[in-house]
């Protein structure tokens, strides 16, 4: 019989462009460290750990090995994932699993990254098929680049709307004292930004970002003991659909649609809008705040922008997403996906300062990486049944 | 009390030095057909996949994302653990315990030709204090060697003995990269690598995938009649910092072990277990490891050794595959020590077959000097 499990506890580091005053293990330290606080747990409590990010950022071969004197896996199954951008969503969906299984009953989640080590397009262009890829599309910014055209050209969209997506989450980032980019930007500014590949701006993108984040799972009947209201996991469900960039579907996100009917379908959601209380959405790029939620069943194809106009997902609207500040404010790539998991159980728990969103019963939060991959896990405040 | 779970299939490709035929997708492909030809099921019916790769070794950040098609993962759950494929399983058969799935795909693979080997395992070591010492697999594996002959007065002959049996196992595995027929002294007069491990003491570099199919006794039933089930699983981490560890200890593995063994109720290893496949990368290896899976006492693994317990016909045959140093293919070759036990369990091991199998110790590694180690208890 399998366990329910819940998220715990959580910590994270103050995110910055560059943290010269820590190596990678000692920021992966400072993670786990306030992940213990926050649940009054010591290492000795700690029955397993799972640790993950992307090799070439740091040029770290068997991190998992690497890193045990500031994960505290001296002694411990230790166990690394990776997957690219969803690699923090990718490790909370391995947390639920492993806890559920009934082998862990407090398991340590650490995702992390320190990006001002590496040159991040360069590591994310040997991603990409070296044959097929490589030498004419890859990296980051240039199949978003092509899906926000392709979104535009589809629906009428244009760059204001998107613009509209960054203004959002950069003014919920100033409420986050976690965040990394703590500044309200405008519409205009936005729009004037330098061009990166057209019709991309600078602060349409996300940023780098070196952080570390550290979430805490606990099995039913040991998280009520540590946590007197645990984000219970409702339900995980991911899809990694291509291999070659050349067979992604542009228009729209069809990993991200087929593992939302999914979720949806297991816990039980028929009207997204209506059910979930607050999103927490890795979204790398401003046009994915508008044409992503509409995969996410938020409204039908080409509204997204009609949503965001109307304040629906800003602080205060029907549907909050990015109370945090989201990925454009922040992006620890590792931890990214980790991140946006820790702050939809924060919203559960009602521990999000600033930022929390009232009465939170149902919190999403996603990940987005490798080949138009997502992954999602739901958390809520009831035990599921 | 832990569901059972049984694993219904495995696949291979043969190990080799250079498939410059094939890409990693190629091998997937093949050892993911074979496993399920011998679990007689379809790839509609494997409900999630979890595959194992190395960043480094295949020089792509994602390396996963190079397999996805050919593990035919599309539309399904995934994830892909970095590291050796012993502990890539370990998560699949989460995913099947936690009741989200009943059928697990595992699959790994590697493609060292394509590497540069001292460059990738010098990348395990700290940056600024011990990479400019040049340290590398090999180097760290002379020093935990030095430390251990040492300490319990192992000899060069004895760690030679691993070398001429397994690479001569090797001939009854066609998968196997290196069969040999060595004299101790031939392993002995081989170039120095690194006191005191010689180049016939040490795994080659190979190519090559293998995949496996785990599945919760329900499901398993609908497709084989000769389920091999998990009996026990465990794994650990020892310090990172090799001064920090008395190399010639095996304390995660130990620890894996009694895990490992306690989940199977396994009282006396060297009583209970009929066969082990190891993860043998350096000769010496195999002694350490037989030690810290209590098959023999501390220090006594080159006795075990020397008395011929651990050939083919002896009283516990360890690597009749041939081990890792006939075919070391990095973080597939702990999958492949799970498969070859499976195989030996369901009587379907050919020639390389011991007689009567019917508890079998599989075993994987990660990091240097056998740093993090995974150890399986499979059963008939």
């Amino acid at each position: 019989m399998a366990n329910r499990v819940a998220i715990v506890g959580s910590g994270q580091t103050h995110h910055r462009t560059r943290r010269l005053d820590v190596n990678g293990v000692e920021l992966i330290y400072e993670a786990t460290q306030r992940a213990l606080e926050d649940t009054g747990l010591t290492m000795k409590d700690i029955d397993g750990v799972i640790i993950g990010n992307m090799d070439h950022f740091e040029g770290i071969n068997y991190v998992d090995c690497w890193s045990i004197d500031g994960s505290g896996g001296w002694g411990k199954p230790t166990l690394k994932l990776t997957t690219g951008g969803t690699t923090g969503s990718t490790l909370a969906i391995a947390g639920y699993h492993m806890v559920a299984s009934g082998l862990f009953d407090r398991l340590l989640v650490i995702g992390w990254e320190k990006n001002s080590e590496s040159d991040t397009t360069a590591a994310i262009t040997t991603a990409f098929d070296p044959v097929w890829d490589r030498s004419v599309f890859a990296g980051a910014i240039s199949g978003l680049a092509v899906e926000a055209s392709v979104y535009m050209h589809t629906y009428g969209a244009t760059e204001r709307d998107a613009a509209r997506v960054t203004v959002r989450d950069r003014r919920h980032a100033c409420l986050n004292p976690f965040a990394h980019l703590r500044k309200e930007v405008t519409l205009e500014e936005v729009l004037s930004s330098p061009p990166l590949a057209d019709p991309l701006k600078l602060l349409d993108m996300c940023p780098r970002t070196d952080g570390a984040c550290a979430v805490i799972f606990a099995s039913e009947g040991v998280a009520e003991r540590i946590c007197p209201r645990p984000a219970w996991i409702l339900g995980t469900a991911n899809r990694h659909l291509y291999t070659y960039l050349g067979d992604a579907d542009y228009v729209g996100l069809k990993s991200l649609r087929h593992a939302s009917r999914e979720l949806y379908e297991k816990v039980g959601i028929r009207e997204p809008l209506k059910e979930i209380d607050v999103m927490e959405l890795y979204l790398p790029y401003s046009f994915a705040g508008l044409s992503w939620i509409e995969e996410l069943g938020l409204c039908p194809p080409g509204e997204g922008p009609r949503l965001l106009w109307d304040g629906v997902t800003d602080l205060g609207g029907e549907l909050p997403i990015n109370p945090s500040g989201g990925v454009i404010s922040c992006n620890p790539i590792g931890a990214t996906g980790l991140i946006r998991c820790a702050e939809a159980a924060l919203q559960v728990m009602g521990k999000a300062g600033e930022r929390q969103v009232p009465d939170v019963h149902v919190a999403l939060s996603s990940g987005f990486g490798g080949c138009w991959w997502s992954d999602l896990v739901m958390v809520g405040s009831t035990k599921p049944a | 009390m832990m569901d059972r779970i049984a694993i219904i299939g495995v696949g291979q490709t043969r190990q080799e030095r250079n498939k410059v035929h094939e890409t990693f997708a190629d091998m997937v492909f093949e050892a993911v057909q074979q496993a399920l030809e011998h679990a007689r099921i379809g790839i509609r019916e494997i409900d999630n996949v979890v595959t194992a790769s190395n960043d480094f070794w295949d020089g792509r950040t994602i390396s996963s994302m190079a397999v996805n098609d050919a593990c035919g993962s599309y539309d399904k759950n995934i994830s892909t653990v970095e590291g050796d494929g012993t502990f890539a399983a370990f998560y699949g058969m989460t995913r099947i315990l936690s009741g989200a799935y009943d059928t697990t795909l595992v699959v790994a693979h590697c493609k060292g030709s394509e590497s540069d080997a001292k460059h990738i395992t010098n990348a395990m070591f700290d940056p600024v204090y011990l990479r400019p010492l040049g340290l590398d697999n090999i180097s760290t594996a002379a020093m935990q060697a030095n430390r251990y002959m040492t300490r319990y007065g192992i000899t060069e002959e004895q760690c030679a003995l691993v070398s001429v049996k397994n690479h001569e196992n090797a001939y009854r595995n066609p998968n196997a990269h290196l069969p040999m027929r060595l004299t101790v002294e031939d392993v002995l007069r081989s170039r120095l690598l690194a006191d005191p491990i010689k180049l016939l003491d040490a795994s080659p570099v190979s190519d090559g995938a293998c995949a496996l199919i785990l599945a919760r006794e329900s499901a398993a039933a609908r497709y084989t009649d000769r389920p091999v089930w998990v009996r026990g699983v465990g794994y650990a981490a020892d310090p990172y910092h090799l001064g920090d560890r008395d190399l010639a200890d095996c304390d995660a593995l130990v620890a894996a072990a009694k895990r490992a063994y306690g989940m199977a109720g396994i009282a006396d290893p060297a009583e209970e277990i009929d066969l082990v496949e190891l993860y043998d990368a350096f000769s010496y290896q195999e002694l350490l490891w037989t030690e810290g899976l209590g098959l023999c006492g501390r220090g006594e693994g080159g006795k075990l050794a020397a008395s011929g317990a651990t050939r083919t016909d002896g009283s516990i045959p360890v690597n009749p595959s041939g081990g890792l140093l006939s075919a070391h293919t990095v973080t597939v070759a702990g999958l492949v020590r799970i498969a070859e036990a499976v195989l030996q369990i369901r009587g379907e091991a050919d020639q390389r077959q011991v007689p009567a199998v019917r508890t079998a110790v599989a075993h994987g590694v990660n990091g240097p000097c056998g740093q993090s180690h995974c150890v399986w208890v499979l059963g008939a």
